[in-house]
Parts: C-alpha cells; structure tokens; sequence
C-alpha cells in the first residue's frame, strides 16, 4: 500500500547529489514505496535544497532493518563525540 | 478492431489557472474517431510506467493524455526527482488537479481523432483525483483504481494537500468504475463498502471490484504488488466498461 506519511524538517550541511555538492536545507523521511530499491516499501530520505531545482536532492531507499541499524550507529556517533565538538 | 498503431508525444497543454503544463498524448492511428482518456499519474509522478499505460490506451483505440501534475514544481526534473518535491510540498491541491483536467479534456476533445467522449482514469493518489474529476467536470466515464482518501481524511500526520471529498461524491457526473485490492489499507475494504454504498444510494451507476489476494497497485508490473490475474481481469473490465461509456 502506499502509507503516505512524510516527515519533513530543516536540516543544515551539504549533500552530494547528482550535479555534485551542493547546501541541503530540508529533508524529508518517509516509509513507503521506493523507486530504485527492490522492495516494496523502504525507508526513504530526501536531503533536498528547495531553493535550487528538484534535482538537488540527495536520496536514498534503505530496507528497513538496515534503516534502523543506520539510524542507531548515526545516533552512537554523535553521542560518542568528542567533548566540545558538538555545539547545539 | 483497432491496429495497434499509435503516435505518442510530448506536448504542452494549458492547465488549471491558464498554466502551461507538460502532458503526454498518445493517438491511435487509422481509426474511426474515439473518446480520449486523461490518465493521472500516481505519486511517484509522470514516469516511464505510466506513459507506457498512456500508450496502452491508444494502442487499444482511444485517445490518451497525461498531465504532468508535478509540471509546475519541477518542470525540467526527472520524474523521481520531481516526485520527490511534490511529496515534500504536500502533494497536488485538489483545484489546481481539477483544472490541469480540464485542460486535458479540452486538449483531447480539440483532436480531429475525437469523438467528443471522455473519461479519467487514476491510479493510487490519482485514482481519488479521478474520482474527484468526475464529481466536479462533465466526463462519460470514470476509473478509480486503488485511490484512498476518497471519504476518510488522512491523519493528522500526513502532509497531504487533500481533505475526503465528502459529499461531492454524489455529485458524479458518470458511471464509475472502481478497481480495488482487498488486502489493501489506503484504502481499506471499509472505505471501498462505504463509497460503494454512498454512491448507490444517490443514484449513480457504479460498479467495484475488491480483488482478493492483491493490495494497492496490484496493476504496477514493475513491484512485487503486482498481481498478473488481478490486473488482467481489470484490464478486461476497463475495456468493456470504456467500450460501453465512450462509444457513440
């Protein structure tokens, strides 16, 4: 089924699309059906510059279970950063 | 019996609010005049997979169009691409769907291979849009395969530009055929009861088919949704149901 739901929030840093690098500004995170993957519902993240045409974007279409992985070793890393690194 | 020879091409048509938007037109060649068809694609936009259903309308005798509903956010973008801004900026607003319609419906019956009948045909997100299209333009005909959101609203958490269409849906202006997948949850086999029930008793002439063993895009040759019996069978119905509506 197609499930709909997107996420969607303001992000900062650069991104490597098509054209080459470039600012990301937003991204979007849905779970639902891919274009590239072979399955039939993935987790999908857009890392997109709205202000720059659509083909600034970044994506990417993860099974689930490596989404979570991914998502888990992204949250370690940035809490097993060196001291004062991190300026929130 | 049609030949199977048609011309496919790009072309610009004028859209809701006199926008130009890119569309796909496929025409079948040799024949007597025939309705035409607007297809609307489904989320994942104006691809390669929906052209070739484009196509499969004018190689089966009628006239097909499809609009590029994502024309306007991502004119130049690759389909995925475009897709992609389209989703993040909550999806096509109902009216601007209607007119981009409209205009295909004039660019189809402006043909010398017209008839003067024409139908919408929608597929997942554009098949709520094909039933929008019926309860708001004069067409002959509608198909509605797999389209949610038709009488429940999404929830909260779903940036859709699009609320249920309520009671406008006895506002059809044709018959409506409505293909479904049992196991499918947008929408889901309460929703397709209800639309069925609502239209019924509003007089329209409606006919819906829920397909067991096959949920949303059963008719999408290239995902593992795909369902070979459901799908022939629905072609088989959308032939006979277009043969019927769009004849004169």
């Amino acid at each position: 089924m197609c499930t709909y739901r997107t996420t969607t929030l303001e992000v900062e840093g650069s991104g490597k699309g098509a054209a080459g690098w470039f600012p990301v500004t937003d991204a979007s995170v849905y779970f639902d059906h891919p274009v590239h993957a072979p399955a039939d519902h993935t987790l999908n993240v857009d890392l997109r510059n709205p202000s720059r045409d659509a083909s600034a974007r970044v994506a990417v279409e993860l099974d689930p279970v490596s989404a979570r992985a991914l998502a888990l070793a992204i949250l370690e890393m940035l809490d097993s950063a060196p001291a004062g690194l991190i300026h929130s | 019996m049609t030949s199977g020879d048609l011309k496919a091409e790009t072309v610009i048509i004028e859209g809701h609010g006199g926008d130009p938007v890119e569309a796909y037109v496929a025409i079948p060649q040799g024949g007597p005049p025939s309705g035409g068809v607007v297809v609307i694609h489904h989320m994942p936009g104006y691809d390669a997979a929906t052209k070739e259903i484009t196509r499969k309308f004018a190689a089966n005798g009628y006239l097909a169009l499809m609009p590029n509903l994502y024309f306007r956010e991502a004119p130049d973008a690759s389909p995925d691409d475009a897709a992609a801004t389209a989703r993040a900026n909550g999806g096509v607003p109902d009216e601007r769907l209607v007119g981009d319609v409209a205009g295909a419906m004039a660019h189809l019956t402006g043909l010398p291979e017209s008839n003067g009948k024409l139908a919408t045909i929608g597929y997942c997100s554009g098949g709520r849009q094909s039933l929008l299209a019926a309860c708001t333009l004069d067409l002959d005909a509608a198909v509605d395969c797999y389209g949610a959101f038709a009488l429940t609203a999404p929830p909260d958490e779903f940036p859709l530009k699009i609320t249920p269409l309520g009671d406008r849906v006895t506002h059809l202006s044709c018959p409506l055929l409505g293909l479904f997948g049992a196991d499918d949850q947008y929408p889901g086999p309460e929703e397709v009861a209800d639309l069925e029930r609502i239209l019924v008793a509003a007089g329209k002439e409606v006919e819906v088919h829920s397909y067991e063993g096959a949920g949303h895009a059963f008719f999408n040759t290239d995902r593992q949704s795909f369902r070979p019996e459901a799908a022939a069978d629905g072609w088989e119905r959308i032939w006979a149901f277009f043969g019927t509506h769009l004849s004169t």
